[in-house]
């Protein structure tokens, strides 16, 4: 499975709210971030999480986020940043 | 009044008596045993192998990590491995990794300090740190270093300098994170084992320094 982003690429957090075993933390729904790096292929755990195959498998990504886009009223400098691990469905080319 | 308010066990420290808290059979501790006794039954585990894989798993501890940690402060080309593959340099020193879960390695430097949490349950390095603390698994902390890491960092006691930027690491699928905290000034004559024993778990997790 090739990879649909790359190192640098930014992109969109899918805001959406479905209902199940979710990996996408709440608060990164709907966020921008950039790719930090490609983890791998693993299988996906919200389906794992009801006992089939989670196959096929899906890209891990990490994703770095500035803490300002995150929280509006973040306290601390600018730069500082928040890394989340999100699955390929979930990410969306940042326009 | 009770004549067992405060008694001794011959040591420094009086006290009173506390109520056993595992006369209660829960859900999870019948559901527990119930799965570990078919288990025995059928066949498919004796109760021997169960024993070793409680053993396997009390025997990991941060005694693992501060190994990684003191090996990568004394050999340059270590670190360098363990910073681009975690898994692949724990194994190459001697630490069994947990499958498929991977071990990333962050390094704190002067200008940039790591934290772990995870948001969702309680994701911890367990094949370099053993068993999380509580306080890793409550919702306050796991809720708080993600929004105000700073503010949880102060309550550990950790003063950053001012030109740090702090880089929070939310363990939310199948990465697992250990943090390179910075080597303490003045132990230049320390050999590897020595410096392994200054490596606490706290430093490793992130809210704190050396």
């Amino acid at each position: 499975m090739t990879p649909r982003f790359t190192v640098g690429a930014q992109v969109n957090v899918r805001p959406g709210n479905p209902p199940g075993h979710i990996r996408t933390p709440f608060y990164i729904r709907g966020k921008c971030g950039t790719v930090e790096r490609i983890c791998g292929e693993f299988r996906n755990p919200e389906e794992l999480a009801y006992g089939r195959s989670g196959e096929p498998k899906q890209v891990l990504y990490r994703v770095r986020f500035n803490q300002k886009d995150v929280w509006p009223d973040y306290r601390g400098p600018a730069k500082d940043t928040i890394d989340v691990e999100l699955y390929e469905h979930w990410l969306e080319p940042a326009p | 009044m009770m004549d067992n308010i405060s008694h001794s066990h011959e040591g420094p420290d009086p006290h009173a008596p506390r109520p056993d808290h595992d006369d209660t059979l829960t859900h999870h501790k019948r559901l527990e045993i119930a799965v570990r006794e078919l288990l025995i039954e059928k066949g498919i585990l004796t109760a021997d192998e169960i024993r070793e894989a409680v053993e396997r798993m009390d025997a990991r501890g941060p005694h693992l990590g501060a190994k990684l940690v003191a090996k990568a402060w004394v050999d340059p080309a270590f670190k360098a491995r363990l910073l681009e593959n975690g898994s692949a340099a724990a194994e190459e020193a001697g630490v069994q990794m947990d499958q498929p879960t991977r071990l990333i390695v962050v390094e704190n430097t002067p200008q940039v300090h790591n934290l772990v949490v995870c948001t969702l349950c309680s994701c911890y390095p367990r094949m370099v740190l053993g068993i999380p603390p509580d306080w890793y698994k409550s919702r306050a902390y796991r809720s708080r270093a993600v929004h105000e890491p700073r503010a949880v960092l102060a309550e550990f006691g950790t003063q950053l300098a001012d030109e740090a930027t702090v880089r929070v690491h939310d363990s939310t699928a199948d990465m697992r994170y250990l943090v390179l905290p910075m080597r303490p000034k003045g132990t230049e004559g320390l050999d590897e084992a020595g410096l392994a024993a200054l490596v606490t778990r706290d430093s490793m997790i992130g809210v704190t320094t050396l």
